[in-house]
């Protein structure tokens, strides 16, 4: 009987006694946004491409990895503060824009409260006017494609590719892709993909995104995500 | 009075101590040994040397069954381990290493070697150079693995001022390095014996063993590192330009030459055995009198340094253990050896129309195949240490349906059966029944056959071959290949390939890229050199490239490795089953992928260099990052 108020008494005290004075609150600001080019949104593989944030003022310095999604948007809980951004050289199919002077392609963040933020950078090209339909057995996609870096740094197309999956994490090494196919790129006018549709599938939907792979860059541009029904 | 007594007694006792208070604490210590007690006796820094060499770093290990067997040439049949066929992407920080204690143990080492004064003079020369041979080594392997890296050859102490930017070093270029493994390999080459009969410590071979490897990886990247642009830095860290690749393959040519030319010793290629598969395997175990091991990690019995190499990989069936079986090589890797004429060719599975081909015995199928197939691989039909492997997956009928069993061995009735009768074979293949040959094969290089090899309680004492006589010969073919000297390559490519059985010889016009690129996927199979050929010629990228494989791929263009291979595939035996007709009892096969490859191997941009740790890149602000991470 002794031992067990000795328990009660003792949850009792730990219960009042700890917590609350010596934890710091956790972060509550929202930074959140995405990878736009002129205010289109630049859409990548789930986990491909990320940037970082830097804080000075902690001692040693070291970086916030910050993931973009498949849509291309981003977000990460922050403490308010001063961070600097940056992307990382070969780090998705795009060029970060300088801001100008001795700040190189770094932004100055000013975090306070929440933030939603477009991070504006340069691709090498951008997707224009996809298009996926169902027909038959077959899935149909093409696109247009705007070359957006000419001159020096320009870069070819490696291969366009359409993805089906069944989840909707749609990107090339997605481990449920069941089917893949190449556009023709003898002419580039002209991108067009088509795919059958496995007949071993449990299920009535599919999800599908068309790929482009950039000669030289390994983060893919992707087009929106479509979900297919047939 | 007793307390008078206590009281005397305790001032007595304590004006006793005052006067040898000093003297006391002033002790030789009897745990440790002081510098000129180790540096007056040769054995003692002989086992501080001992220490260094047992820490050498090696990519693939005896003692880590898996580091010799990745990049799909197998499949790994370990439950826990499936993961890694599942998956996709390598980290970006996988194979990296820093182990600057280690150099700095070796520079003190070095310096405190060179101040004594108790040795004996030829013994200290000796100590020196083995001690460069070594931090030589590990500077290769950092170079190999993270690209150019600070080149510290003195210890250094902290003063603790507070400010230790003074121990702060910026990495040095990629060549840098290599130019340093190369120039201690030229220092030391002539300090060090001339002994082809010492193999686990260096020697002047193992000297140019490595000087010749050193100098192909770094002539390699300068050559082939214009493929890929976007895996290098500004400031060289990664990267050499493509100018002094023509210096180093010379560098390497000229190395490789003076161990042919027998200036290091007697080295040659082993041929003690007369049937030529067993020949290749004993080449791997057999450690007396081995004129092609040039330098190893020796293991020896009973004396707490051995490996369970066999214990991990014996065949399941009769084991010693209740395990083995793991490594199972891929029917990519078996299929890219040639035919003994020296043709590529798929295995004869089916015929002209697409019809499968039965076969008399199951090991029939490999007949004809270069010696280092069996050599290399244990395939279905085959013995290890005496008894047959039992690998078949199962009974075909003449409907073509198939019946097998979900345990090793099972038994079942099928129709044309007597009764209860085995289905499949106990190695399996059992698609994920672990030790079982989940491809249909098995690995029998650095198999130990001894008795007591495959027990926990004995382990096996086999060798594991750093650098070796064949990889000397085909490091110089490479590199008069790239000087344009195909005669002389086609002469060193062509003493491997005769040893092998392969009676075609080829000619200076056969010599291509592609045709050294392959002898060295067969000839070093699980040694652990495959992934850094991937990474120097900048193919990795384009081998994984995260698609997967079909069978079509799988069974064509056996021999271009620098194809696609993402995932493992395998082959299956079956036993036809169709009483009163030719072929019951015969055997055919089917191309088969394990079950839970799901995922396809990607080598990223990002993957050739590993990543150096942010801990290392926040205490360091001068080390800059590895490309496209």
């Amino acid at each position: 009987m002794n031992t067990k108020y000795y328990i009660l008494f003792l949850g009792l005290i730990l219960s009042l006694g700890s917590c609350e004075i010596d934890n710091y609150e956790e972060p509550k600001s929202l930074f959140e946004g995405a990878l736009t080019y002129q205010g289109d949104t630049i859409r990548v593989a789930q986990n491909d491409v990320r940037f970082q944030l830097w804080q000075s003022g902690f001692g040693k310095e070291g970086p916030l990895d910050v993931h973009v999604t498949q849509d291309g948007s981003f977000s990460s809980l922050l403490f308010n503060g001063d961070y600097r951004l940056k992307f990382i050289d070969g780090q998705g199919p795009f060029k970060a824009i300088s801001q100008g002077g001795q700040q190189g392609d770094t932004i100055y963040l000013n975090l306070n409260g929440s933030t939603n933020m477009e991070l504006e950078v340069m691709p090498y090209y951008m997707i224009r006017n996809p298009q996926i339909s169902v027909s038959g057995n077959s899935v149909n996609a093409s696109i247009e494609l705007q070359q957006v870096i000419t001159g020096m740094d320009a870069r070819d197309i490696e291969h366009v590719t359409l993805y089906l999956n069944k989840t909707h994490f749609v990107s090339a090494n997605g481990d449920m892709n069941i089917a893949r196919g190449d556009a023709d790129l003898t002419n580039m006018d002209n991108l067009s993909m088509m795919v059958e549709i496995p007949d071993n599938l449990n299920q009535d939907y599919l999800f599908a995104r068309v790929g482009v792979k950039i000669a030289g860059v390994e983060d893919m541009l992707f087009s929106p995500l479509q979900k297919l029904n047939f | 009075m007793k307390k008078h007594i206590s009281i005397l007694m305790i001032m007595a006792v304590l004006a006793g101590s005052c006067t040898s208070d000093s003297e006391f604490l002033d002790r030789e210590p009897t745990n440790i040994l002081t510098q000129d007690q180790i540096f007056s006796d040769p054995e003692l820094p002989l086992s501080i040397l001992a220490d260094f060499y047992n820490r050498y770093y090696d990519f693939g290990r005896l003692e880590d069954w898996p580091s010799v067997a990745d990049f799909n040439v197998a499949y790994w049949s370990e439950a826990g381990r499936y993961g890694h066929f599942e998956n996709t992407d390598r980290g970006y920080g996988d194979w990296g290493t820093w182990d600057y204690g280690y150099i700095r143990e070796m520079n003190l080492f070095m310096e405190r070697l060179q101040a004594s004064e108790g040795l004996d003079e030829t013994d200290k020369t000796r100590f020196l150079a083995e001690a460069r041979f070594l931090r030589a080594s590990y500077y290769f392997t950092l170079v190999k693995r993270m690209g150019g890296v600070p080149l510290i050859l003195e210890s250094e102490t902290y003063d603790f001022s507070g400010d230790p930017s003074y121990l702060q070093h910026p990495r040095e270029t990629e060549a840098a390095i290599y130019d340093f493994v190369i120039s201690e390999a030229e220092a030391v080459k002539d300090i060090l014996p001339v002994d082809a009969n010492s193999k686990s410590r260096a020697t002047k071979g193992a000297a140019l063993a490595m000087e010749a490897r050193a100098a192909l990886y770094a002539g390699s990247i300068a050559n082939y590192g214009q493929t890929t642009p976007s895996v290098s830095l500004p400031g060289e860290e990664v990267g050499i330009p493509a100018s002094r690749a023509e210096g180093y393959y010379q560098t390497a040519l000229t190395a490789a030459q003076a161990i042919i030319n027998g200036e290091a010793g007697n080295y040659s290629l082993y041929t003690k055995k007369p049937d030529l598969s067993e020949n290749f395997a004993s080449l791997f175990y057999d450690k007396s009198n081995n004129p092609e091991a040039i330098f190893v990690e020796d293991y020896k019995l009973q004396s707490g340094k051995v490996h369970g190499f066999t214990i991990a990989n014996q065949p399941r069936y009769g084991a010693e253990e209740e395990e083995g079986g793991r490594i199972n090589p891929s029917l990519s890797l078996v299929e890219a050896f040639e035919t003994l004429e020296g043709e590529c060719e798929p295995l004869p599975i089916t015929d002209g129309s697409g019809n499968y081909i039965s076969y008399e015995n199951p090991d029939d199928l490999f007949d004809g195949r270069d010696a280092r197939l069996e050599g290399t691989v244990i395939v279905p039909g085959s013995t290890f240490k005496g008894r047959a492997v039992d690998i078949w997956a199962g009974v075909i009928l003449p409907d073509g349906s198939i019946v097998s069993g979900d345990s090793r061995g099972q038994q079942k009735e099928f129709p044309g059966s007597n009764g209860q009768e085995q289905v499949v074979g106990f190695d399996g293949p059992i698609d994920g029944l672990e030790f079982t040959a989940q491809t249909g094969f098995y690995i029998r290089k650095y198999q130990d056959p001894k008795a007591g090899s495959g027990q926990r309680g004995v382990q096996s004492d086999v060798w594991f071959i750093r650098y070796r006589y064949a990889e000397v010969l085909l490091n110089a073919a490479e590199a008069a290949f790239e000087l344009g000297q195909t005669d002389l390559s086609a002469e060193y490519m062509n003493q491997v390939r005769s040893r092998a059985g392969i009676t075609t010889e080829l000619t200076p016009a056969d010599i291509t890229f592609d045709k050294i690129a392959h002898e060295r996927f067969v000839e070093f199979a699980f040694e652990g050199l495959y992934f850094f050929d991937l990474k120097r010629w900048r193919i990795a990228h384009i081998v994984m490239d995260g698609v997967p494989m079909t069978e079509q791929e799988v069974t064509s263009d056996v021999c271009d490795v620098t194809d696609r291979l993402t995932q493992p595939w395998g082959l299956w035996p079956y036993k036809i089953s169709d009483p009163g007709s030719a072929d019951d009892g015969e055997w055919t096969f089917r191309v088969r992928k394990p079950g839970r490859a799901t995922g396809a191997d990607r080598f990223r941009l990002g993957n050739y260099y590993s990543e150096i740790g942010q801990d290392i890149l926040n205490n360091n602000p001068l080390i800059v990052r590895n490309p496209n991470q």
